[in-house]
């Protein structure tokens, strides 16, 4: 029993640390960001550090919290309590709009101030009465996309659209065809996401239409098979080719010239942003009058040094 | 005659004292008191008790308590049900693709989605037994098959995962508020007139208190546990239960229906995962593949904190409700104290693993077990 105790003991002591620690370093203003990824999501380490960089340098409290299993439901338990706790503002995803719009406007009601980052649209984010919205809107980071491969001198494009489940994914796609200033047509191919079956359906893609000279992939499932396949049909280097977001094997192929360029939506802007105008809204009471498009920032050859400095930390 | 009678264990004396310390829940009433004393230390002023942050906890410890009520009379009754998690996941997908997707009325695809999740129950208790393998891998198999099931009937019907609009397509429904309603609106409105707790400050719902009622989800909670409670204890099922987790052999030969009472307890625990899937999609509108992960385990967990024996025979409902309120009011209470949440589970493998010692120690002393 004496022993029990004691494990009790050292149990409390070993509890109460980090309150302790947690106690001290109380700024005036505090804030809560809830983030729909579950524990095993490595990509939001970026956010993780972009509020603890933010609360630093502006000198307020930025606290992280996620559904461990990424449970959308749980998610909404912790908006709710974060909206108790009463903290200055909360900034947080729009995951599934059903679930979380009610917690949200809630704590809006409730004289919180929130900031939708990431997922969700401009949109869905007035409607939930948030300040504004940060993130990638995909149709206009297609769009801008588009526009730049235009320039490039793309006339006609293949799609490789790995998740055609994702209405928001294929907006990509639409904004990219809009911005080259031509019709979507069958231009976008619905690829599955096994890597053979991607690479094949690409070549034979691109050997019946031997006039498309612009490919865009939606993201490393669809990319790096898709590199591949140029590879392998010699047009490596010679196609242009586009992708979204980031990955090992997108960095080598922009390295060795066979993606021109890889477009990402920069989650650091997305963690740091929300945090900056929340404290100069709650202390100056100034916002920017607009959303804060993240992306798409364009990752191309000569900026690749920073990317590779900062992989898994800030981008 | 009279001395045997007297020497009989059956009918032998226990000092009131001594009964108390070999109560099953003596464990969880003990961390129960030891938690509340801890956060109203730690984090008083931090809103965790204000009538937010009590709604708060007191749903997230409703949502164990359902699944525990269950998954205790089962791992009683000897067996362990793995499919809890997945059945929550299948339940609120079924729920959505009747009343959402084929458009029947909401209370018809309640009730069908019962009578499949309890069919499905009947079928993991139905295999136990007639197979005599531990439940333990037959309901992992239902983990992986439920789940595949929740992710891919709804991908093949609307190329998506996950099926929003219950909550328009529930309008006016009659079954529907029993699961997602709240009720005693009326009291909270008065208390939130009164200014005893806030109300919202801007929005068109200003002036209302932000605590609108208790929702049914702690009702169902609340009713599942008196109802398990007077089971277990009071009635002869209840030792039908103990006895078929104890030594199912000697409970066959004294005429217990073993089978029948395992497979109706299986029947049980896919009864509480549907009423919280069911709650939950009713709250929140929408049903998603990835609903009820991992709950499985916190439902286990819930019941070993409220002294459970994992080898089954021995446990009680209010311990498991005990556990469920502990596990409920840490997990919340560290977001209030402003724990960093990735130690979350380190707590969570601290405060298990002191149960468990502790539920030990204290049932090998009074009873004298080796």
């Amino acid at each position: 029993m004496k022993t029990v105790l004691k494990s009790l003991a050292v149990g409390a002591a070993l509890l109460s640390a980090p309150l302790a620690a947690q106690a001290e370093g109380h700024g005036s203003l505090s804030y809560v960001l809830v983030s729909h990824a579950p524990d095993s999501d490595t990509w939001w380490n970026t956010i993780k550090n972009g509020i603890a960089l933010a609360g630093e340098q502006v000198g307020v409290e930025v606290e992280y919290r996620n559904p461990p299993t990424g449970d959308i439901a749980d998610m909404a338990r912790i908006i709710e309590q974060a909206a108790a706790a009463g903290p200055d503002g909360i900034i947080t995803t729009l995951a599934d709009f059903d679930v979380l719009k009610g917690p949200i406007a809630d704590a809006v009601d409730q004289g919180i101030d929130v900031i939708i980052m990431n997922t969700g649209t401009p949109d869905q984010a007035r409607e939930v009465g948030a300040l504004m919205y940060v993130g990638q809107p995909e149709y206009d980071a297609g769009f801008a996309a588009g526009l730049r491969a235009k320039g490039e001198g793309v006339t006609k494009f293949l799609c490789v659209n790995h998740a055609i489940q994702q209405p928001t994914v294929g907006e990509r796609c639409r904004g990219y065809a809009e911005g080259l200033g031509i019709d979507l047509g069958d231009a976008m191919m619905d690829s599955g996401t096994d890597p053979a079956e991607i690479k094949n359906k690409v070549l034979a893609y691109l050997s019946a239409n031997p006039d498309v000279d612009g490919i865009l992939t939606l993201g490393p499932v669809s990319a790096d098979p898709t590199i591949a396949a140029l590879q392998e049909n010699g047009m490596a280097g010679d196609i242009h080719f586009g992708t979204f977001d980031l990955g090992e094997e997108i960095v080598n192929a922009i390295k060795g010239g066979v993606i021109n360029w890889g477009i990402d939506q920069q989650p650091f802007l997305q963690a740091y942003m929300p945090v900056v105008i929340l404290a100069n809204w709650d202390r100056y009471g100034v916002l920017p009058g607009n959303n804060i498009n993240s992306g798409p920032g364009f990752v191309t050859k000569e900026g690749l040094a920073k990317v590779e400095e900062f992989a898994g930390e800030y981008r | 005659m009279s001395d045997t009678a007297n020497n009989d264990e059956r009918i032998k004396e226990i000092s009131s004292l001594r009964q108390f310390f070999m109560r099953p829940e003596l464990g969880g009433m003990v961390g129960t008191v030891a938690v509340f004393t801890f956060f109203l230390l730690f984090a008083f002023d931090s809103g965790m008790f204000n009538s937010q942050g009590v709604l708060n906890w007191s749903i997230v410890s409703a949502q164990f308590m359902i699944i525990a009520v269950g998954a205790c009379l089962l791992m009683i009754a000897g067996e362990f049900d793995l499919s809890v998690g997945s059945m929550i996941g299948f339940a609120g997908m079924m729920i959505a693709v009747f009343g959402v997707v084929l458009n029947w009325p909401i209370w018809i695809a309640i009730l069908i989605t019962f009578v499949i999740c309890l069919a499905l129950g009947a079928l993991n208790g139905f295999i136990v037994i007639r197979t005599g393998l531990p439940s333990f891998i037959v309901t992992l198999a239902f983990l992986f098959i439920l789940r595949g099931f929740t992710i891919y009937i709804p991908q093949t019907i609307e190329r998506k995962t996950i099926i929003g609009g219950i909550r328009d397509a529930a309008e006016g429904d009659w079954l529907a508020p029993i699961f997602g309603g709240k009720i005693f609106g009326g009291v909270f409105q008065w208390l939130g007139d009164a200014g005893i707790i806030a109300t919202f400050e801007r929005g068109t719902r200003a002036g209302q208190p932000v605590v609108d009622g208790i929702p049914m989800l702690i009702v169902w909670a609340i009713i599942l546990i008196i109802f398990g409670h007077v089971l277990l204890t009071r009635t002869r099922f209840g030792n039908w239960i103990f006895a078929s987790g104890g030594d199912a052999e000697a409970a066959r030969n004294s005429g217990v229906p073993v089978n029948r009472v395992k497979i109706l307890m299986f029947m049980f625990t896919a009864f509480c995962a549907c009423v919280f899937a069911t709650c939950q999609v009713m709250e929140f509108g929408s049903a998603g593949a990835d609903r009820g992960l991992l709950k499985e385990f916190e439902a286990i967990i819930a019941v070993v904190i409220g002294g459970a024996l994992l080898t089954g025979g021995y446990g009680s409902v209010i311990g498991a409700a005990l556990g469920a309120l502990i596990f409920g009011v840490v997990q919340q209470g560290l977001f209030f104290a402003g724990v960093e949440s990735s130690l979350f589970r380190v707590f969570l493998g601290v405060i298990l693993l002191g149960a468990v010692i502790l539920n030990t120690y204290i049932r090998r002393m009074i009873t004298g077990e080796r």
